[in-house]
């Protein structure tokens, strides 16, 4: 027989858990890998996020203990014109598809504590707008690699 | 009687073979480019940079060499390598042909990228790749002769900043004449056509 306070905690908790089932746990990340350059110089990351759930979620940026700073941007191309500008979020739709590809979103990498090498992975905590993050193994590939998902 | 007619057979016959002469030449002149040819309609390679070497080059040292040249930044992690990945596999479609070839890579954010930064940033996609960089006036010398541009973006609080800039790939023949124009978007088995038609044809070094 239980008694009715552990009752009433593990119902809370429960609807705790439904009530915060956080975009991370309906997103899986597939095909991570981050372009190495030379010395110092910003990198680009980039993964396919799948949404699995009935709501759409948003990505808006990263985290990681070898990159101090991580920004998630968008590269255009207008009028024969490449820039690259800072965006907010990236929506991953309900059982859709959201992909940060070259020429696309990425994440751009900065300030590296230590050198990454081509073969190493680097893993990322992708963060959503509703808090909750997804940690991810990146891996770190050469400065000339081509996107094999294409 | 027979006679009468000879004349005018031998002033057919010669006609016909200036006619032929002719087309033999016209056939020869304009290649069968796939890319946007702009064979006369662009200014010859030419400016004064110093390479990743450190050494002051002009056009004039790439003649002899077909050269493409395209405008970028070292601190641009997404679209200037993955332009310069694919000139990469370009190069290693053309097998030993590319040696003819140059990547010229122009720095249009010379304040960060020095000849060191360039150095190790070409040779990271390409044997065949050279970093350009130089003053801010040659470098706007070179992008206004090719009539592309490139702005400093507002900058960060942190002092850092992006750069917009023109994304087209030039390819100059042996001579330094501008041939074709390729977006980073081209197929890159035309690239690959056209350099090899280029590589394959007037090879005077």
């Amino acid at each position: 027989m239980k008694s009715p306070t552990l009752s009433c905690l593990l119902a809370g908790l429960l609807a705790a858990g439904g009530a915060h089932a956080s975009a991370a746990d309906h997103v899986h990340a597939s095909h991570a890998w981050i372009r190495i350059l030379p010395g110092d110089l910003p990198a680009g990351a980039y993964v396919t996020l799948q949404n699995e759930g009935d709501q759409a979620v948003a990505l808006n940026g990263a985290h990681s203990t070898i990159y101090a700073e991580v920004m998630l941007h968008q590269s255009s191309n207008e009028g024969g014109t490449s820039r690259m500008s800072a965006v907010d979020s990236l929506a991953v739709p309900a059982h859709g598809t959201a992909m940060l590809a070259p020429a696309g979103y990425h994440l751009m990498l900065m300030k590296a504590s230590k050198p990454v090498k081509p073969g190493d992975t680097v893993r990322l905590q992708l963060s959503f707008t509703d808090g909750s993050t997804l940690a991810t193994d990146f891996l770190a590939r050469p400065a000339n690699a081509v996107d094999d998902t294409h | 009687m027979k006679l009468r007619y000879l004349p005018r057979i031998t002033l057919l016959l010669l006609l016909l073979a200036i006619g032929l002469l002719l087309d033999g030449c016209q056939r020869s002149e304009p290649l069968p480019l796939r890319l946007t040819n702009v064979s006369g309609h662009m200014p010859d390679l030419d400016f004064r940079l110093t390479d990743d070497r450190g050494n002051a080059v002009t056009g004039a040292d790439y003649r002899g060499k077909v050269v493409v040249l395209y405008f970028g930044y070292t601190h641009c992690p997404d679209v200037c390598p993955l332009t310069m990945a694919h000139l990469h596999v370009v190069m290693q479609r053309l097998g030993p042909l590319a040696d003819g070839a140059r990547i010229l890579f122009v720095s249009v954010d010379p304040t960060r990228d020095t000849p060191q930064v360039m150095h190790a940033y070409v040779n990271a996609f390409d044997p065949r790749a050279v970093g350009l960089t130089g003053s801010a006036h040659a470098i706007e010398a070179l992008t206004k002769r090719y009539r592309t541009a490139f702005t400093r973006e507002p900058g960060a609080a942190d002092g850092n900043y992006e750069v917009s800039h023109g994304s087209a790939i030039y390819i100059f023949d042996r001579n330094g004449h501008a041939r074709v124009l390729a977006t980073p978007s081209a197929s890159q088995d035309d690239i690959v056509h056209d350099l090899h038609l280029l590589l394959s044809t007037g090879a005077t070094p």
